[in-house]
């Protein structure tokens, strides 16, 4: 699904530091012996990004959003229906990363029986079941973004539980 | 809840890793992947120069991107003795998968063993001997020893026929040219082994003995042959589900090409489904005819192609045999097999009456003899390629089944052809290299039989196990473990004596309907709780391993880690095994026997390829296979020239035609007359029960699946093995989504949960098959055909809920498995 919503990528913010891993300190050979430090952190540090209020969704509609940067795409689902990890006070509320974690391809959302589908190879992953893969190629189940919903219905997502599609750390680093 | 890994990133690839190539060695596709591994205290970095693939990792890789690899593609294992980081993903320049990973596949890393990340605990490390009422570890000497003292006490008491042997035949795994010539050195070289059988089947046969008989080899087209075709012609297989990147890399490029594609099968199959949304559904015909008749069925297009004379003639004339009956029916031959004409004065069937076995419409079967063999408009000829698998050949009459499949693609001319060809689609890789079996007769030994008649003394047991892939499992299971128990009584009871006084127990124990049971696996299997000697080997990667796939590429993956713990390759447990057996015969002062065990000074794998493959094809070395890369060459081998090993794209393709060992290299037509049920019982049990329990496969652990018994990922997927139902079925029984149920008949019970699929047909289920948490052979009958091959497809059973859905089956996706836009 391409895109179709700007989400408020105010307060995006990227990995600290910058240096990856418990060994870290690959830059530090012009250091003294000794004074290697590591600099990173032990998981990356993902931006909290609002992705909407609980009032611009519809039940079943997805919402094209970004996270955690505009480069990997994902939607924003109401389900109607409470299921297991689902956010806001119906328990409903969940989104997941759209690239197809087999080889990148754009998933599509099928309202009829909530899944999200490949066109490419036919995988398809359960948007009900924490985006498990009913079938398909894939080696993991579809990354889901952790969200958390504030006082005023605003929607953040803070995580992601698998690795996305197409990087080798969720949040891209220099 | 969906199982998730919680990774948030990987070790990146530094650009000075070392790379290897790999075959994946779980299906018969063998796709190509590359094996990239690094000291553990490195890492890459995100800049182009710093990372193997020159790519900036600091931006987003975009779709089928080379430079990204999921966590399931990475592991920490042992290479010369030290942690390294290991990425095992697909290779791009691979002309099988095109960088396509399965989901089997691109989970090779993770289901190594490895004692930093935990994966893969359930891997063998040390021989084991039943030892003080358990199993002990100890060393290879010693193990070796009581298995070389018990076995050739037997052979030398009594005869070589009472050892009996279940080895793996086929390529990848723990399979391959090299552990096939091992064991089969060992067997039918210094022994001549007779009560043997292979890793699927309760006989040592070929499981495609017509096509054989008839001239042509199973194996004999190339993949690409499927994107040259006007038709694919698929029956009793499912390669979205099983040969999944042949179907996506090769079928679908085909189909999307204008092929058209006829499949045959009860089920309406995932591939059925994919084929509609890729070719158009009016492209697509699926045959959807009751269980077991698919020979009336062929019977029908050959006679409809035959009278509309949609036959290649010229063929036919020069590369067919022409005068009569060729090979008489007999014992050994299930049918005649000749001319065509010959064939044609049993096969003749016509459109209704196959549509009445069949119980699909005569009008349907017309149009399949049409996409298969109806001349162009312009008069050429068209092309059709023919693929088959375990739908008929573990199907009603294998023999004559196969053989008048084989029939229309010859009498079409669709043999060594371009966009032709009849093959088997395969299960796992080939790897076949052995001395002669002529000795071990045909029909051979039931082997599961003779077991079960109380005869046998030693049972050797290489990557087989019966409990999970044999039929009538449930007797099987219980005589095994009845005769195997009296043999570790008898230890218990020798316990404290010397190795003599062990022997002799178990000797005694022997003599008194015992048997002793050596297991050589990865894992402890199931039928490893029947051992009283487990020795652990290792597997492809873990050993440099030689195999060919479907298309006959033939590959040398490579060893990019250590063996587990003490494991070993397979070759060389047999060499080891030979090399006992000649100091134990030696002891016992039989010098002539126990020079029948020299020759087995391998020290490595390669060692044991040069005996065996290199010896018959000299053309082919380790070296030059390695500098053939993930590409391979296509077997058999004609020369080297310009620094390549020249191969063979497909075969026949000068119309002779040698699978039978015939001097006249002329293909034979099966006369394959329809006969029902062939095997015994088949009949009665169909009427008795009101489903048919079909067995079938699923991608996410075909083949690997007593790896992934120890798989989150999978296991989280499956809990327990699916049964397919009819959802109104399953209203009538009372049944939701992921109950526990048991299927019931004569021959034993098994258990699964109920799955619902809106396709299904009534009265019909689909049981996945080998399940180590509940084995389908347990409900089928013992019936076989003439040339011991089982059909393990046609049972029928009640169907009983055990209880509710647990914790875990009741939290699954119960949704169509077909892709939904």
């Amino acid at each position: 699904m391409k895109c179709n919503r700007m989400v408020d990528s105010g307060r995006r913010q990227f990995l600290r530091g910058g240096i990856v891993g418990a060994a870290g300190a690959a830059a530090a050979t012009v250091l003294p012996a000794g004074q290697a430090k590591a600099q990173g952190l032990a998981r990356v540090d993902y931006p909290s990004n609002r992705l909407a209020n609980i009032a611009d969704l519809v039940v079943n509609e997805p919402m094209d959003i970004e996270f955690p940067d505009a480069d990997s795409p994902g939607i924003l689902i109401k389900l109607g229906e409470a299921v297991e990890g689902g956010a806001g006070p119906d328990g409903d509320i969940v989104a997941y990363s759209v690239l197809c974690p087999h080889k990148g391809w754009m998933l599509s959302y099928n309202s009829g029986d909530k899944t999200l589908n490949c066109p490419g190879h036919h995988s398809r992953f359960d948007c009900e079941a924490g985006g498990q893969q009913t079938w398909g190629h894939a080696t993991n189940n579809l990354p889901q973004f952790a969200l958390r919903v504030d006082d005023q219905g605003d929607i953040h997502a803070e995580g992601v539980d698998e690795l996305i599609y197409g990087r080798l750390s969720n949040v891209l680093e220099s | 809840m969906a199982y998730k890994r919680h990774t948030d990133r990987l070790p990146i690839i530094p650009a000075d890793a070392k790379e290897q190539n790999v075959t994946c060695h779980y299906c018969i596709v063998g796709c190509g992947y590359k094996a990239y591994s690094w000291p553990l205290n490195k890492q890459g970095g995100t800049a182009p120069s710093e990372n193997k693939f020159g790519e900036d990792l600091s931006q987003q890789q975009f779709q089928d991107t080379d430079a990204w690899y999921s966590a399931s593609m990475y592991n920490i294992v042992k290479q010369d003795g030290k942690d390294v980081h290991l990425v095992v993903k697909p290779d791009v320049d691979c002309v099988v998968n095109s960088g396509l990973g399965s989901i089997r596949g691109a989970r090779m890393a993770e289901n190594r063993p490895s004692k930093v990340t935990g994966t893969q605990q359930q891997r063998l490390t040390d021989p084991m001997v039943w030892r003080n009422g358990v199993w002990q570890p100890t060393s290879w000497d010693d193990a070796m020893d009581l298995v070389a003292q018990v076995t050739a006490r037997v052979v030398t008491e009594g005869s070589e026929d009472d050892l009996v042997v279940s080895m793996f035949d086929h390529g990848g795994s723990a399979g391959g040219y090299e552990n096939t010539w091992g064991t089969g050195k060992l067997y039918f070289d210094s022994m001549k082994v007779k009560n043997c059988r292979i890793h699927n089947r309760p006989a040592y046969n070929s499981e495609v003995h017509s096509t054989r008989d008839m001239g042509v080899g199973e194996l004999n087209y190339a993949y690409e042959d499927y994107t040259l075709t006007d038709t694919i012609f698929m029956v009793g297989a499912n390669s979205m589900e099983t040969q999944t990147n042949l179907y996506l890399n090769h079928m679908v490029p085909g189909l999307q090409g204008g092929a058209k594609m006829v499949v045959v099968d009860p089920r309406r199959t995932l591939t059925v489904h994919s084929s509609e949304q890729f070719a158009g559904a009016e492209n697509v015909l699926h045959l959807a005819i009751n269980e077991g008749t698919d020979m009336a069925l062929f019977n029908a297009i050959l006679t409809h192609v035959v009278d509309h004379g949609w036959v290649d003639a010229d063929f036919i004339a020069n590369s067919t045999f022409q005068d009569g009956e060729a090979v008489a029916q007999d014992s050994a031959v299930p049918a005649g097999l000749g001319s065509l004409d010959y064939a044609m004065q049993t096969c003749r069937t016509s459109l209704d009456e196959a549509a009445d076995i069949c119980g699909v419409s005569s009008a349907d079967i017309q149009k399949a003899a049409e996409w298969i063999a109806e001349p162009h408009d312009d008069g050429s000829r068209r092309k059709c390629v023919t693929c088959y698998e375990k739908g008929i050949i573990w199907g009603n009459d294998n023999y004559r089944t196969i053989g008048a499949l084989v029939n229309i693609a010859l009498a079409t001319g669709n043999v060594g052809r371009e966009g032709g060809g009849i093959c088997r689609l395969g299960g796992h890789q080939e790897g076949y290299y052995r001395p002669n079996e002529g000795h071990v007769g045909r029909p051979a030994e039931y082997v599961d039989q003779f077991l079960i008649r109380g005869l046998g003394a030693v049972h050797h047991i290489w990557a087989c196990d019966h409990y999970k892939t044999t039929l009538n499992a449930a007797e099987f299971k219980r005589v095994h473990k009845r005769r195997s128990d009296m043999v570790k009584d008898a230890i218990d009871a020798a316990a404290g004596g010397t190795r003599e006084q062990v022997v002799d127990a178990i000797v005694g124990a022997i003599n008194a309907g015992g048997l002793f049971v050596v297991d050589v696996d990865i894992i402890h299997s199931q039928i490893g709780q029947n051992a009283h000697v487990i020795l652990p080997a290792c597997e492809s990667n873990e050993m440099n391993l030689t195999s060919m796939n479907g298309e006959r590429r033939m590959r040398l993956s490579e060893k990019y880690m250590d063996p587990y713990g003490n494991s070993k390759p397979d070759c060389l447990i047999a060499a080891e095994m030979a090399q006992n057996m000649e100091r134990v015969l030696r002891d016992m002062g039989d010098d002539a026997y126990a020079d029948q065990f020299k020759g087995y000074d391998w020290e490595t794998e390669e060692d044991a390829f040069m005996d065996g493959y290199n010896a018959g094809n000299p053309e082919v070395t380790y070296d030059r296979l390695r500098d053939m890369g993930n590409n391979g060459v296509q077997e058999p081998v004609v020369g080297f020239e310009n620094g390549e090993l020249v191969g063979t794209k497909r075969l026949y393709a000068d119309g002779s035609f040698d699978r039978h060992g015939r001097d006249d290299k002329k293909a034979l037509f099966c006369a394959a007359g329809w006969r029902g049920w062939q095997a015994a019982g088949k009949a009665r049990e169909q009427a008795a029960h009101k489903f048919w329990i079909n067995n079938v496969r699923a991608n996410i652990f075909w083949q690997n699946q007593f790896l992934d018994q120890k798989n989150e990922f999978v296991q989280d997927r499956f809990p327990y093995p699916f049964i397919e139902m009819n959802p109104d079925d399953m209203v009538d029984l009372d049944l939701n989504p992921g109950d526990l149920i048991e299927i019931i008949n004569d021959n034993g019970v098994t258990q699964g949960m109920a799955y619902p699929v809106s396709t299904a047909k009534p009265g019909q289920v689909a049981m996945v098959f080998g399940s180590p948490a509940g084995s389908q052979g347990n409900v089928v009958n013992p019936g076989v055909n003439e040339l011991v091959l089982p059909d393990y497809k046609h049972c029928w059973g009640d169907i009983r809920k055990i209880s509710n859905a647990t914790a875990e089956t009741a939290a699954i996706s119960f949704k169509a498995k077909e892709v939904q836009f």
